[in-house]
C-alpha cells in the first residue's frame, strides 16, 4: 500500500506545483501585457478582451458545466452595467465612500438579483424549454430598456463618469492603463472563483445534471436546485463583467443587453470549447480580436463571423480548446512529430482556399456596395481591384484549385493522425 | 417490526390503460425480494412508482413505516431509497471515480456546497475508494464512463446505486446483457454489496432470482399472483401456469 501511495502523493505534488504555475504565468501575463504593447489601441482591446474573458467564462458555467443553452445571458450582464452606472452616479452625487475598484461587484450583485428573480422559473427545465424561455426574457429586457426610459436612459443609455469616484491608492481611472489593470485584477479574481466553483461539491454536481438529470434525482439532488443555483453564479460573474464594461465605456445602454451580445457571447463560448474551462477563454480572446480587427478591414465582418462559426460546429465541435486537447495524448506518447508534417503540408492549399473565399466575397460585397473608391482590396499585400474582370477569375482559380489540393492533403492529415493515435494506444495514452 | 417497503392497493392507469392494479407488496427489513414476471407485466412500471419516478394514480406506499407515495425522487431518495436502471443510466461523460463521488456527496451532507473543495473531503474520498474497490474497478478510475465496457457499465450502476449508503436498494435488471461468467460475478458482488440491507430486485435470470432471493414476488398483467419462499414460488400452480410453464417450454 506504501509502495503505491508514493508516487501518487508526488504525482500530486508537481500536479499543484504546476496548477499553480499557470495561474502564476497568467497573473504576471496580465501584468506585463501593456508594458509590451502600450499603444492607446492595444490597451483598448486587452480591457475589452479582459471583460469578454469574464463574460465568456460566466456564460459557460451555464453552456458547458451545467448543460443550459442560454440565448439571453446579455441580460444579466447588461443589468449588471446599469446597476453600476446609476450607483457610480449616486457614489458620486452624495459622496458615498465607495472607491472604483468595488463598482463591479455591485455590477456582480444586479446580475445576481436579475437570476434570483427569473432563475427559478426558467430552470425547471433544460433544454428546449429553457432555451426558448432565455430568448423571450432577453428580448422582453430588451425591449424594456428602450421603454423605461427613466431607469435605461432610452436609446443615448446613460453616461456616468468614473472619475468622480472616491480614489484609491491615488489612482483617478481616469488613465485607460490604470482602468486595464482594473480589469485585469477582476479577470483574475473572477476567473480563480469560477475555476473553484467547478471544483465544489456543487460544481460536481453541475456536471451531474448536464450528463443524466434524470439519474441525479435518485443520488439525492434535484436537478431544478441544482441549475437554479449555477442559473444565480452565471448571473453574477456576467453582471461583474457588465460593470467593468459600464466603467470601461463610462456608459450602458439598450445594446449591452440585446440579442446581438447574448450572441456574442455563446458564440465565444462556443468556438473556444465549452467542454474545457480554458476553452471560453480562448473563444473571447479570439473573438474579441476578430470583431475590433475585422470590422477595419471589411464592411461584411459578420459574414466571416458566420463562416467561422459554421465551420467550428461543422469540422471542430468541441472549439479550440477541443482540438488543442486531442493532441495531448499525441504529446504524452511523443507522436505528435507524426501529425505536423501532414498539417504543415495541409495548411498551404487550406490558405490558399480561404485567400479565394476571402477574395470572392469582398469582390462581391464591393462591387454592389461601394463604387468608385474603395474598390480596392487588399490581400496580403497585393492589390485586386473588384470591378476588374480578371478578379472574379482569380478568386475562382484560388477557391477550386484550393479545394481541390486541400482535399487530398486532408486526406493525408487523416491518415497520419490515424497512424499517430495508433502510436499513442499502443504506448497506452489513449483508451 | 415495520415493513421496509409497503404498497398497499396501488394503481397506475395511463388513460384508460390499466398497468397496474391492485398492487400489494411487503418487502421485509433485511429481506432479498425478487420480483418476477413475463415482459410487459409491469416490473419495471412497479420500480418506478416506488422509487417515485412515476406518481401512483391511487393507493399508498410505505418506505420504513412512512408514506412515500407523491414525492420526487430524490425525496425519496433522501428518506433511505436508492434503485438502478434497467438501462445503464451513468454520467457518460464524468469518470468512473465523479460517477460514484457524485452519488456519495448528498448522504454525507455536501448537498449544494460551494465554498468547499470537493477534492479535500476526507470522508468522500474513502467512501468513493471504498465503493470502487466494491465494484472492482479501481484501476478504471479516470476513465470517462462512457467509454466502459458494458458489463462495466453495468456493475458503475450497481456502484452509483449503493454509494448513498441508502438502506433499502432496488436493482432493474442488474444482470440483462450479461455474459454466465459476468453474470456470476455480478450476483457474488450484489450479495456482497447488500449484506444488511434490503434488496429488491427484478430479474429474468431464474437461476440468479432463486439463487438470491429469500422471497419471490410474482406479477402478472399489473397484479401481483403470488408472494413466498422460492420454494412455495416453485411449487405455486398457478405461477406454473402463468409464468414458470411458459418459461420453461
Amino acid at each position: 500500500m506504501s509502495d503505491a501511495a508514493a508516487p501518487t502523493v508526488l504525482k500530486e505534488e508537481s500536479g499543484a506545483l504546476r496548477f499553480y504555475g499557470i495561474w502564476l504565468a497568467a497573473a504576471v501575463a496580465l501584468i506585463v501585457l501593456p508594458l509590451v504593447f502600450s499603444s492607446g489601441g492595444s490597451l483598448t482591446s486587452f480591457s475589452l478582451i479582459g471583460i469578454a474573458i469574464i463574460f465568456a467564462l460566466s456564460y459557460n458555467i451555464l453552456l458547458g458545466q451545467t448543460g443550459l443553452l442560454s440565448f439571453g445571458h446579455a441580460v444579466h450582464y447588461g443589468l449588471g452595467g446599469f446597476l453600476a452606472v446609476h450607483v457610480m452616479n449616486a457614489v458620486a452625487n452624495y459622496n458615498w465612500p465607495i472607491p472604483l475598484p468595488f463598482i463591479p461587484l455591485v455590477g456582480g450583485v444586479g446580475g445576481l438579483a436579475f437570476a434570483i428573480l427569473i432563475g427559478w422559473v426558467m430552470t425547471k427545465r433544460a433544454g428546449t424549454v429553457f432555451a426558448m424561455i432565455s430568448l423571450g426574457i432577453g428580448e422582453l429586457v430588451a425591449s424594456s430598456s428602450l421603454i423605461l426610459r427613466s431607469v435605461f436612459g432610452g436609446e443615448a443609455g446613460i453616461t456616468t463618469d468614473r472619475t468622480a469616484l472616491p480614489h484609491m491608492f491615488g489612482w483617478s481611472f481616469g488613465p485607460q492603463l490604470q482602468v486595464y489593470y482594473l480589469i485585469a485584477f477582476w479577470v483574475m479574481v473572477s476567473a480563480i472563483a469560477m475555476y473553484a466553483l467547478t471544483r465544489t461539491p456543487l460544481g460536481r454536481i453541475c456536471n451531474a445534471v448536464r450528463d443524466n438529470p434524470e439519474r441525479v434525482q435518485f443520488i439525492g439532488y434535484d436537478p431544478h436546485v441544482v441549475r437554479y443555483i449555477a442559473y444565480g453564479f452565471a448571473g453574477f460573474f456576467a453582471g461583474i463583467a457588465g460593470g467593468l464594461t459600464a466603467i470601461n465605456f463610462e456608459i450602458a445602454n439598450s445594446a449591452y443587453l440585446g440579442a446581438t451580445q447574448s450572441g456574442f457571447v455563446l458564440f465565444a463560448a462556443f468556438i473556444g470549447g465549452a467542454a474545457y474551462f480554458f476553452g471560453p477563454i480562448l473563444g473571447a480572446i479570439l473573438v474579441t480580436y476578430l470583431q475590433l480587427g475585422l470590422t477595419n478591414v471589411t464592411t461584411v465582418s459578420l459574414l466571416y463571423f458566420g463562416i467561422i462559426f459554421i465551420g467550428i460546429v461543422m469540422f471542430a465541435p468541441g472549439g479550440i480548446a477541443g482540438i488543442l486537447m486531442m493532441h495531448r495524448p499525441l504529446i504524452r506518447a511523443r507522436s505528435l512529430g507524426m501529425v505536423i508534417p501532414s498539417y504543415l503540408v495541409a495548411a498551404v492549399p487550406t490558405l490558399v482556399l480561404a485567400l479565394g473565399v476571402i477574395l470572392s466575397i469582398e469582390t462581391v460585397a464591393r462591387y454592389t456596395a461601394s463604387e468608385g473608391e474603395g474598390n480596392i482590396i487588399n490581400l496580403l499585400g497585393i492589390p485586386f481591384n473588384a470591378t476588374a474582370p480578371t478578379t472574379p477569375v482569380v478568386a475562382a482559380v484560388l477557391v477550386v484549385g484550393g479545394f481541390l489540393v486541400a482535399r487530398i492533403t486532408w486526406r493525408r492529415v487523416a491518415e497520419a493522425w490515424d497512424r499517430a493515435t495508433t502510436v499513442a494506444r499502443d504506448r497506452g495514452y489513449l483508451a | 417490526m415495520t415493513a421496509a417497503i409497503e404498497v398497499r392497493a396501488v394503481e397506475k392507469h395511463f388513460g384508460n390503460v390499466s398497468i397496474i392494479r391492485d398492487l400489494n407488496l411487503n418487502v421485509a427489513q433485511g429481506e432479498r425480494h425478487a420480483i418476477i414476471g413475463p415482459n410487459g407485466a409491469g416490473k419495471s412500471t412497479t420500480f418506478n412508482l416506488i422509487s417515485g419516478h412515476i406518481k401512483p394514480s391511487s393507493g399508498e406506499i410505505r418506505l420504513n413505516g412512512n408514506v412515500i407515495s407523491g414525492l420526487r425522487p430524490f425525496e425519496i431518495n433522501r428518506r433511505g431509497l436508492s434503485r438502478s436502471f434497467q438501462v445503464t443510466n451513468v454520467f457518460a461523460r464524468m469518470t468512473v471515480w465523479e460517477n460514484v463521488r457524485c452519488a456519495v456527496l448528498w448522504a454525507t451532507g455536501h448537498r449544494y456546497a460551494f465554498w468547499k473543495n470537493v477534492d479535500h473531503l476526507p470522508e468522500v474520498k474513502q467512501r468513493t475508494a471504498e465503493i470502487l474497490e466494491d465494484i472492482h474497478l479501481s484501476h478504471r478510475r479516470d476513465v470517462p464512463a462512457g467509454l466502459l465496457t458494458y458489463a462495466e457499465q453495468r456493475e458503475l450502476e450497481i456502484g452509483i446505486t449503493i454509494a448513498s449508503g441508502a438502506n433499502v436498494v432496488m436493482l432493474d435488471e442488474p444482470t440483462a446483457g450479461m455474459s454466465h461468467a459476468e453474470t456470476e460475478r455480478a450476483v457474488a458482488l450484489i450479495r456482497r454489496l447488500t449484506e444488511g440491507r434490503t434488496l429488491v430486485i427484478v430479474e429474468h435470470d431464474m437461476s440468479v432470482v432463486f439463487g438470491l432471493a429469500d422471497r419471490i414476488s410474482v406479477l402478472v398483467y399489473g397484479h401481483i399472483i403470488a408472494s413466498g419462499t422460492p420454494k412455495e414460488i416453485r411449487g405455486n400452480p398457478k405461477v406454473r401456469e402463468a409464468y414458470l410453464g411458459e418459461e420453461a417450454h
